[in-house]
């Protein structure tokens, strides 16, 4: 099949950018989406033009590096998939492809298709996790957590820090991305002595990188390839409210 | 008490005030709507002497600063909110499609809300200020009701007023209980059940009663 691809051409982080039209022709429907930027590309660097930057990596829907906006959507038309595992049988033949950055204050546009994440990984940087320790390992059933609870520990354990939940959100929004950490180590026993001090330091930081506040609309777990459920922010929300009525930390 | 204005300025903390203040807005159309029911009885005197009781009653005054509070630290809110989530994302997208993944109503609180404000503005010239306020009023407020109500514009505009609001509670009831983290798998579909209900029944009724007094009476 052949296509127009619409892509946001920025050279770097100063300066403007703007949508180019591209030409892609011979698209196998096998391909993946990043293989049909891989052809463009190839035949950007033929003609001596420069490549269009996008990040990648495990292409295998795990690492969440794909990040595309893609006619109007984080990931493409479909739901719980990432950009590397969207196909191009999910297009037709001439069809134009308009594919942008994720846009938020909090995720700055480094080149082209490329954003940065940082403000990700200083939220988990201010709580996100357990601290521990090491030892002698302790037996797997050492611990008892009930089947409810782990279940709903590892559906919540299973985002990806893609970032689609920020850049589908009409508010840019990292609620979910935070609940889910917060949710997934609040429900395991492991999680309740830096339980209070979690939530309270991760919206924290969630609010200085300058993210928008959770109306509700339900936009990011739609587009989560990994359908993290609105169950979380609902937590983080309690777990919130909680910590500060009640933590000593004053 | 400085731990507590810090909780109450982040994200989280506005939007606790919005949802409680939401809450409670939820609360007072309840008792406004039973109160308009009284205008359909034809004689008045029932609605009139309501409207007495109201005008007088000592904690019916002091509830009446508490809900002129209530819309203002709401107003407030929305617009603190919206403006900074506005700047969360200072470039849009060249091409987006948000309704594949989020209904209108949800992403549509501010402009929902806004009508509502236009409306409250109105309303509140029409009946509140010149009976409570002015005492400029030259008859009954059931009176005043039925030959406001008769003027088929007014009604018209109540009516459009009315569907926003519905817009807006019908995103709004839900979301308040959502923002509270008051979810759990027995109870919130009920809670989205009753909030389509009551989105729907309260404007309904409110809608119905100025037309029933413009075009059936
Ligand atoms: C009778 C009148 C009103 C009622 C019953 C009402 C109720 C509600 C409720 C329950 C919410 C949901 C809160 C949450 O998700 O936490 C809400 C949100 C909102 N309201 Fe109102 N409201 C009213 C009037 C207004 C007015 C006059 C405005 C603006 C001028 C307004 C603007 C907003 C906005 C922008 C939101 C969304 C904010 C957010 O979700 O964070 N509302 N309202
Ligand atoms: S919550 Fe979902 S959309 Fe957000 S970062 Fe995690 S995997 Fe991506
Ligand atoms: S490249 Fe790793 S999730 Fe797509």
């Amino acid at each position: 099949m052949n296509l127009t691809v619409k892509v946001w051409r920025q050279k770097n982080s100063k300066s403007e950018g703007k949508m180019v039209s591209y030409n892609v022709k011979d698209v196998s429907p096998d391909m993946s989406f990043l293989e049909m930027f891989d052809v463009l590309n190839e035949d950007l660097i033929s003609k001596g033009d420069e490549p269009i930057a996008f990040d990648h990596d495990c292409r295998e829907g795990i690492c969440g590096m794909c990040s595309m906006y893609i006619n109007g959507r984080a990931h493409g038309p479909k739901t719980g998939i990432t950009t590397c595992q969207l196909h191009m049988r999910s297009f037709k033949d001439g069809d134009t492809i308009v594919v942008e950055p994720w846009r938020a204050s909090a995720f700055p546009v480094v080149k082209d298709l490329v954003v940065d994440r940082g403000a990700f990984d200083r939220i988990i940087n201010a709580g996100g996790f357990v601290s521990v320790n090491t030892g002698g390992v302790p037996d797997a059933n050492a611990i008892p957590i009930s089947k409810i609870d782990a279940d709903a520990a590892f559906d919540a354990a299973t985002c990806i820090g893609c970032g689609a939940c920020v850049a589908s959100c009409k508010n840019a929004s990292a609620s979910l991305f935070v609940a889910a950490k917060i949710t997934q180590l609040a429900l395991l026993p492991q999680g309740q002595v830096e339980r209070a001090a979690r939530v309270e330091k991760m919206v924290a930081q969630m609010e200085a990188e300058g993210f928008g506040a959770c109306t509700n609309t339900g936009a990011c777990s739609v587009e989560c390839p990994k359908e993290i459920s609105q169950d979380t922010i609902a937590t983080m929300n309690r777990e919130y409210y909680a910590a500060k009525a009640s933590s000593k930390n004053v | 008490m400085g731990w507590l204005s810090k909780a109450l300025s982040g994200n989280l903390g506005q939007k606790l005030i919005m949802s409680l203040t939401g809450l409670f807005l939820i609360s007072f159309l309840l008792e406004h709507l039973l109160s308009n029911l009284l205008l359909l009885k034809s004689d008045g005197a029932d609605f009139n002497a309501y409207a007495e009781f109201m005008k007088t009653n000592p904690v019916i005054q002091a509830a009446e600063y508490v809900l002129f509070g209530g819309f203002i630290v709401h107003i407030i809110y929305a617009a603190i909110i919206t403006a900074k989530n506005k700047k969360a994302r200072p470039h849009g997208y060249a091409y987006n499609n948000p309704s594949a993944n989020s209904s209108w109503f949800s992403r549509n609180m501010g402009l929902s809300g806004s009508m509502v404000l236009i409306f409250l503005i109105v309303h509140l010239k029409s009946f509140f200020v010149p009976h409570k306020i002015t005492h400029s009023a030259t008859m009954t407020i059931y009176d005043d009701a039925i030959i406001t109500f008769g003027n088929v514009p007014y009604t018209l505009f109540y009516v459009a007023a009315m569907c926003l609001l519905a817009f807006h509670l019908n995103h709004g009831f839900q979301s308040a209980f959502q923002t509270l983290g008051l979810r759990h798998p027995k109870y919130t579909p009920f809670i989205k059940k009753l909030g389509t209900a009551f989105s729907i029944l309260v404007p309904a009724g409110f809608a119905a009663i100025p037309l029933y007094i413009c075009f059936i009476r």
